[in-house]
């Protein structure tokens, strides 16, 4: 008897709309959260692992030593690398391919390699029209560490200390 | 027999050998670097340290000799203490480059660190720093990674038989370095490349292509010599990068030559043939398969037709697989030509009847035993280099060794003799050692051998030989060689070889290149194999009178035929030249009018049959370049476009069982007038470099680059060149005929009076052609 006439109360004043609007407008007058992509973007961690990049010492020497650790511990069998010894008598690659549609971006080439050549820089916005455009060669990944080096430096130098 | 116990475990092993073999028999693991069962004992890495009982300290177990009732723990906290403190003073001077280093991923010490290592160095003075030496175009040196465990150097003296490495200094200056920056030449010196623990010794043509676990592996085996070595052809993506030996106790043990390591080099040279290609006009243009099979099988057919079958024959390298020699002389029977030959180096063929198959006699293995070894024309360390290492092995066993050539060669084993007479005596030389043998055993002589014997005299040298040879009796063997081969008296030489074989029952074993014995199991001989009746024509009667066609079978004429001159101007004549070869040059699109390319051996199927008979198969480990293909295959679609019967062979298999085993038959020891050496010319030693045999071997850059491959000159005894007035080094011209050439000229004792020692198969000496002896005209 009691409940019944609880019911008609609430459905007669439409009490639970009220509750339902009023959670409206609290948000109604809140700070937004939503992130307004591509004019705005969320914070991003400096071990964030992105497009791929091949870095160059200082002195313009790229790093790679053609150790093919990377090639071994990818699972995807992303990385293609041939390598030969160069003119100087150094270890070096004659090709250093990722077929970015096979990565899984889990970023254990980075983890392996001995001379932090290999790297995931923050950058995410990149698209190719078809599946050759994601195929990175070597030129292509050392043009990218060499327009990132200095996100990637910084990136590398604040991770450091976990490490 | 001892009774010990490892790690609690009870073993029954042979007291007095050392606690390491033991070990290794029960499967119990001992960490180890200069440690090599092959090699003797060093003890200077001690690693292998382990407890054992009532020692006070730890004892290597490689220089342990085991007692009955030894209690040994090779996990114990002494032992591992003892193991781990070893590799740390290992790693202090090994500097962190693994990722750059070749070994890595097949190194000792990369693996026993991880298990005896610690995880961090307590090391922070400066590392040592050894320079790299240049050592030849084979092995790379990184002499900083060097832990100085000697492998290297013992295997140069124990195994190849020459210390070309050796250590220097004490200490920590102690280094691996040759005498004085020389290069390493030994023909199996690839094998340090396999022994040395660490990256220090790599190889050359291999360095930086790739890593050990990216390569898949495939079982092959080696077509140079005729041993027969069994290999690991190591592949990536296509290309074989890297040959590795295969154990077989019985065959190789676990060495390889160099020329069977380093050949591979040849598949990427620049002179590859990887079309086929047809001569139109005197203009190479390429085509497919389709239209030059069709346009050999049509000129193949209208010679047949209008000159008969007899005017057709085949030339084959001797390093041809099996299929290829069964395939080739199934064509040429199908065709109704006998005419087929693999023997280019040969001259002498008036023993084609009465010669058995070029087999050894006895297992290799066995040749470690032998009591006495006759070598006769044979230069072995070149010729066969892992015969040689076991000969070695007889040496150092008491076997003795004896040597009668027309050079005194280096050998890398002490010889009882080593008789070098001038080609026009060899005969008479064997003929008295004959005349010896047959008067110490009191047997009956030929009247001819007494005869050619005339002309050598008795020296106590020969006497010995004689003596030791019948001491040895059945435990001892006479290899003649591939010197022999090109010399104009072989037939001679080896009947002589044989009546002195049987007088002495000694066994007599007859060598010749490559897969030699393939040729004669798949009968590819102008003769037949059972009846020993003659059937075709030889390469020398093929190439005077020139055929109206010919098939050449992966060789070069003037390279791969003693009658380099000879050959060339015969296939000029020659209407029809079909080049199958895997290379091709200026000399063959010149004689040439189709080239068909042809696979590789590691590209191809196949068979080798090796000097004591043994059938060794392997499967191709990459594709063919280009649009090259397999001999087997290129033949059988040939005869298939002949409309020859019996060729649906769809593998390699099936071609290779369909061959019957090859039957020992023994040679007879007729003998035939001699050919003599002119008086006033000089004779003339043919020499084949270790590194000319074959196309393969002449296409391989590093083989090339080693000093086994010196430019062409010819050498002759010091006072032959005083009393002609030539001085070292000058220039002279040599005649044959109206073949000549200009060649540098250098004095060397080992050689005769009167003879010129003159490489063959080399581009500068191919104009004289088949050269017995030669006229030297003044220096130029």
């Amino acid at each position: 008897m009691m409940n019944k006439a609880i019911f008609a109360i609430k459905s007669l004043f439409l009490i639970e709309l009220w509750k339902g609007l009023a959670v409206t407008g609290r948000h109604l007058f809140q700070r937004k959260i939503t992130v307004q992509y591509p004019e705005e973007k969320t914070p991003m961690s400096f071990r964030f692992r992105g497009l791929h990049a091949l870095r160059r010492y200082p002195n313009g020497e790229e790093r790679c030593i053609a150790c093919k650790l990377c090639e071994a511990v990818c699972p995807a069998l992303a990385i293609k690398i041939d390598s030969e010894a160069r003119e100087d008598g150094s270890r070096r690659t004659t090709r250093y391919d990722i077929d970015l549609t096979k990565c899984i971006f889990c970023g254990f080439c980075e983890e392996a390699c001995p001379v932090d050549a290999i790297v995931e820089t923050r950058e995410f916005e990149y698209f190719g029209e078809s599946q050759g455009d994601l195929y990175y060669t070597k030129d292509m990944l050392l043009a990218n560490g060499d327009r990132m080096e200095k996100s990637i430096a910084s990136d590398r130098k604040q991770d450091a200390a976990y490490r | 027999m001892a009774t010990i116990e490892i790690n609690g475990q009870k073993i029954e092993a042979e007291a007095g050998s050392m606690l390491i073999r033991a070990a290794d028999a029960a499967g119990i693991y001992i960490p180890r670097f200069c440690y090599h069962d092959k090699l003797s004992i060093a003890a200077n890495c001690r690693m292998c340290l382990v407890e054992v009982e009532n020692a006070p300290k730890p004892l290597p177990a490689c220089a342990t000799p085991i007692t009955d009732g030894m209690k040994v723990e090779t996990q114990s906290e002494q032992a591992r203490a003892a193991q781990k403190s070893t590799m740390e003073f290992l790693l202090i001077n090994h500097p962190l480059d693994c990722p750059i280093c070749d070994q890595g991923g097949e190194c000792e010490l990369q693996d026993l660190a991880v298990g005896y290592g610690k995880d961090i160095s307590r090391f922070s003075e400066g590392k040592r720093v050894v320079f790299d030496k240049n050592i030849g175009s084979l092995i790379s040196t990184d002499m900083t990674r060097c832990i100085q465990c000697t492998r290297c150097v013992r295997f140069g003296q124990e195994i190849a038989g020459i210390m070309e490495l050796g250590m220097v200094n004490r200490g920590e200056h102690s280094e691996i370095m040759t005498f004085m920056g020389q290069a390493v030449c030994s023909e199996v010196s690839g094998n340090v490349i396999d022994l040395c623990p660490v990256g220090a010794l790599t190889s050359k043509p291999f360095r930086f292509k790739a890593r050990s676990w990216e390569m898949q592996n495939h079982d092959g085996v080696a077509v140079h010599d005729t041993v027969g070595s069994n290999t690991i052809v190591q592949t990536l993506r296509g290309e074989v990068l890297r040959v590795l030996p295969r154990n077989n106790e019985a065959i190789n043990e676990e060495w390889l030559s160099d020329r069977d390591r380093f050949s591979y080099t040849a598949n990427n040279s620049e002179q590859r043939l990887t079309t086929p290609m047809l001569k139109i006009n005197g203009e190479w243009k390429e085509t497919d398969w389709q239209t030059a099979l069709d346009n050999v099988s049509s000129k193949l057919k209208k010679i047949v037709d209008e000159y008969g079958a007899d005017s057709v024959g085949t030339l084959a390298s001797p390093t041809s697989t099996l299929e290829e020699f069964s395939l080739l002389a199934k064509l040429m029977r199908g065709l109704g030509s006998q005419n087929m030959d693999y023997r280019l180096r040969q001259q002498d063929f008036r023993a084609d009847g009465m010669m058995s198959a070029p087999l050894l006699g006895d297992s290799i293995a066995s040749l470690e035993q032998a009591k006495a070894v006759l070598l006769i024309g044979s230069n072995i360390r070149k010729e066969q280099p892992l015969l040689a290492t076991r000969l070695r092995k007889a040496a150092g066993n008491g076997g003795s060794i004896s040597a009668i050539n027309s050079t005194k060669f280096d050998f890398a084993f002490p010889l009882q003799a080593n008789i070098a007479v001038s080609p026009s005596l060899l005969l008479a030389t064997l003929a008295r050692l004959a005349v010896i043998v047959a008067q110490k055993k009191q047997a009956s002589i030929n009247e001819t051998v007494a005869e050619l014997a005339e002309t050598c005299d008795a020296s106590k040298e020969l006497e010995e030989l004689a003596e030791s040879l019948i001491e040895a009796g059945s435990d001892g063997q006479i290899i003649v060689g591939s010197m022999a081969q090109m010399d104009a008296n072989y037939s001679l030489l080896v009947a002589l070889a044989k009546i002195i074989g049987d007088i002495t029952e000694v066994k007599t074993g007859r060598l010749e290149e490559g897969n030699a014995v393939a040729a004669w199991q798949a009968s590819f001989l102008p003769f037949s194999v059972e009846d020993k009746s003659k059937t075709g024509k030889n390469t020398a009667e093929m190439l005077s009178p020139a055929l109206k066609a010919c098939l050449l079978f992966n060789i070069e004429p003037s390279l791969d035929c003693i009658a380099g001159k000879l050959a060339v101007d015969a296939l000029r004549e020659t209407g029809v030249v079909i080049h199958i070869g895997s290379y091709r040059n200026e000399e063959i699109e010149e004689l040439a009018h189709i080239m068909l390319p042809l696979a590789t051996a590691t590209e191809s199927d196949g068979t080798h049959v090796n000097c004591v008979g043994n059938n060794q198969s392997w499967k191709a480990a990459i594709h063919p370049k280009g649009d090259a293909r397999p001999g087997w295959k290129i033949i059988r679609v040939l005869a298939n476009y002949l409309d020859l019967e019996g060729f649906d062979y769809t593998t390699s298999e099936s071609i290779r069982d369909e061959i019957s085993r090859l039957t020992k038959a023994s040679g007879s020891s007729d003998l035939s007038a001699p050919v003599q050496i002119e008086e006033n010319m000089l004779a003339c030693i043919s020499h084949l470099s270790l590194y000319r045999v074959d196309p393969v071997t002449r296409h391989s850059q590093p083989l090339q680059q080693t000093l086994d491959n010196p430019p062409a000159a010819a050498g002759m005894h010091p006072d032959t060149l005083a009393s002609m007035k030539i001085e070292d080094g000058n220039s002279i011209e040599l005649v044959n005929g109206d073949g000549k050439i200009d060649i540098s000229v250098y004095a060397s004792a080992s050689i005769p009076l009167n003879c010129v020692l003159l490489p063959t198969a080399m581009q500068e000496t191919a104009a004289l052609g088949n050269a017995n002896w030669l006229e030297v005209k003044s220096s130029a």
